[in-house]
């Protein structure tokens, strides 16, 4: 059994106008339902997290700029581990994340432990 | 009550008080010391009540009788004497003469303390729960046996091991420095969880017996919550949970001992007071920031007591269980939350997630797709549910399963 990152992209949009507590929970079962089926599975390792839209991106020589943005139009907007026997078993767990749905990607890689 | 029913019953609700004061004055180290002075004393009560009749209070009776033979103890075994007062007197310097405390406080106090000295880190798991039946609960080694479905012998070998282990490690009896209260209430609550389970859900046919388990993990799991330093919001959330689940319990067996199922459970036999305390306890438990598996279980257990197969109901089960799984996995939970799944998002759904779980030589699994499948394609449903069958091992699981390949054919 190994470890999987999945990466979730989505295109970056302007942000959405305040959402009812009803419409909030509208958008988060699909996550907590597909969450629970891997837990179920006993595939999760990890639930993960949400990352904000913003961010600052550090490269040589102190060049540091706001958020990854200017040449990809997608931008990961959170990350979930998942255990399975293999690439394809973790590729085939992953079809169902609710990201696909919205138009956005998943990326599945393979970790590599640290030890 | 007949005094043929008293000394019995006292005996399962003095023994262990006494045998925790005892201890609590000797030292772990002496626990076999304190079992014959309680056994001595309920051994002279049978015999003298037989033939002088009951005392006024029995109970006083017995804590008097057991004082003195403490004190005999004290005074005539030498190598006791030598060794053990000296050193009680050397930590305790203003005892003179060792006073046996069976005040309702102390009794209180040295039973809580003795919880967390067999939940010590130092005692193997699997003896906690068998030296908690003994010694908190004064249960012998043949009704833990019948409890746990293993042979008497066996049972008793284990425990004298546990005790040993007691003995050898020489756990204090005391409460955890308050640093470290948190963590050592974990073992004593998984213990307390795996008491009432094992009442609960045990396969055991002894029904009275099982409902025994059940009070007990809920009597120490209160004085937990009666005590300032162990009143956590775990602890509280067990309760909790406890409570919930025993409402239920006249009502989930037929008079011939039969499961009911949930579905078909008459709601009126629920008890009304117990599901009170639940509330009670789970308000008292919704306290820290720290959401614990007995928070998500008691919860689940409360919308439970909702008879009304409302969308909120289950949307509400579907989601604690969602946590749970993250929490903690269990074949269990899963094969739970996938039902609760196919009420709260239909039964094609459901399907196609418990055909993901691949738990195939689980019966409760093959009973999950027979229900799922039922309406939809009954073929599959009598298929599965003949494989749970054959792959059951009670008898009342396989009568619940042989009911509903009856109602499907």
């Amino acid at each position: 059994m190994k470890e999987f990152l999945l990466i979730f992209r989505i295109e970056a949009k302007a942000p959405e106008p305040s959402l009812s507590p009803e419409q909030i929970q509208g958008m988060m079962k699909p996550w907590q339902d597909w969450i629970g089926g891997l837990a179920a599975q006993n595939k999760l390792v990890g639930a993960g997290n949400r990352l904000e839209h913003d961010g600052r991106v550090i490269r040589p020589n102190n060049v540091i700029t706001n958020g990854p943005y200017v040449d990809i139009k997608e931008s990961v907007g959170g990350y979930t581990i998942i255990k399975a026997g293999s690439l394809d078993e973790a590729t085939e767990l992953s079809k169902g994340c609710p990201i696909i749905r919205m138009g956005g990607s998943v990326e599945v890689r393979t970790i590599i432990p640290m030890n | 009550m007949q005094q043929n029913e008293l000394i019995p019953h006292l005996f399962r609700t003095e023994y262990r008080k006494i045998i925790s004061v005892l201890c609590k004055s000797f030292g772990i180290g002496h626990i076999e010391i304190a079992e014959d002075i309680v056994s001595d004393t309920f051994l002279l009560a049978s015999e003298t009540w037989g033939l002088k009749g009951l005392p006024a209070n029995p109970t006083a009776w017995l804590y008097t009788v057991a004082k003195n033979k403490a004190r005999d103890v004290f005074k005539h075994n030498k190598v006791f004497n030598e060794k053990i007062v000296s050193e009680i007197k050397h930590t305790t310097p203003v005892a003179h003469e060792i006073e046996i405390d069976l005040s309702h406080k102390n009794i209180n106090d040295s039973q809580l303390q003795m919880m967390f000295a067999i939940c010590h880190p130092s005692i193997p798991a699997e003896a906690q729960i068998g030296l908690s039946l003994n010694i908190l609960c004064g249960f012998g080694a043949e009704e833990i046996a019948d409890a746990f479905l293993s042979n008497k012998d066996a049972t008793y070998k284990r425990l004298a091991r546990a005790k040993e282990k007691l003995r050898s490690e020489n756990v204090k009896i005391e409460l955890p420095p308050a640093s470290e209260i948190s963590s050592r209430m974990d073992p004593v609550l998984t213990t307390l969880y795996l008491l009432f389970s094992e009442g609960y859900y045990s396969t055991s046919q002894n029904t009275t017996l099982r409902k025994d388990l059940c009070v007990e993990a809920m009597r120490l799991n209160l004085m937990l919550t009666e005590n300032e330093q162990t009143d956590t919001p775990f602890a509280n959330a067990l309760l909790s949970l406890m409570c919930f689940h025993s409402s239920r319990f006249e009502a989930r067996t037929d008079k011939h001992g039969e499961i009911i199922l949930y579905e078909d459970q008459d709601e009126t036999l629920w008890n009304k007071e117990l599901i009170e305390k639940g509330e009670y306890y789970l308000n008292r438990a919704s306290t820290g920031t720290i959401l614990s598996r007995y928070h998500l279980e008691a919860a689940i257990a409360y919308w439970h007591t909702h008879k009304n197969n409302t969308h909120e109901k289950w949307e509400n089960i579907l989601q604690l269980y969602n946590k749970l799984l993250q929490l903690e996995y269990s074949p269990i939970a899963a094969l739970n939350r996938t039902y609760a799944l196919s009420k709260a998002n239909g039964k094609q759904e459901a399907i196609i997630e418990a055909e993901k779980l691949k738990l195939n030589d689980n019966h409760l699994y093959h009973s999950l797709l027979g229900n799922l499948y039922t309406d939809i394609d009954n073929k599959k449903a009598i298929h599965h549910l003949q494989t749970a069958l054959k792959l059951a091992k009670t008898k009342p699981d396989k009568t619940v399963i042989s009911g509903n390949i009856d109602r499907l054919n």
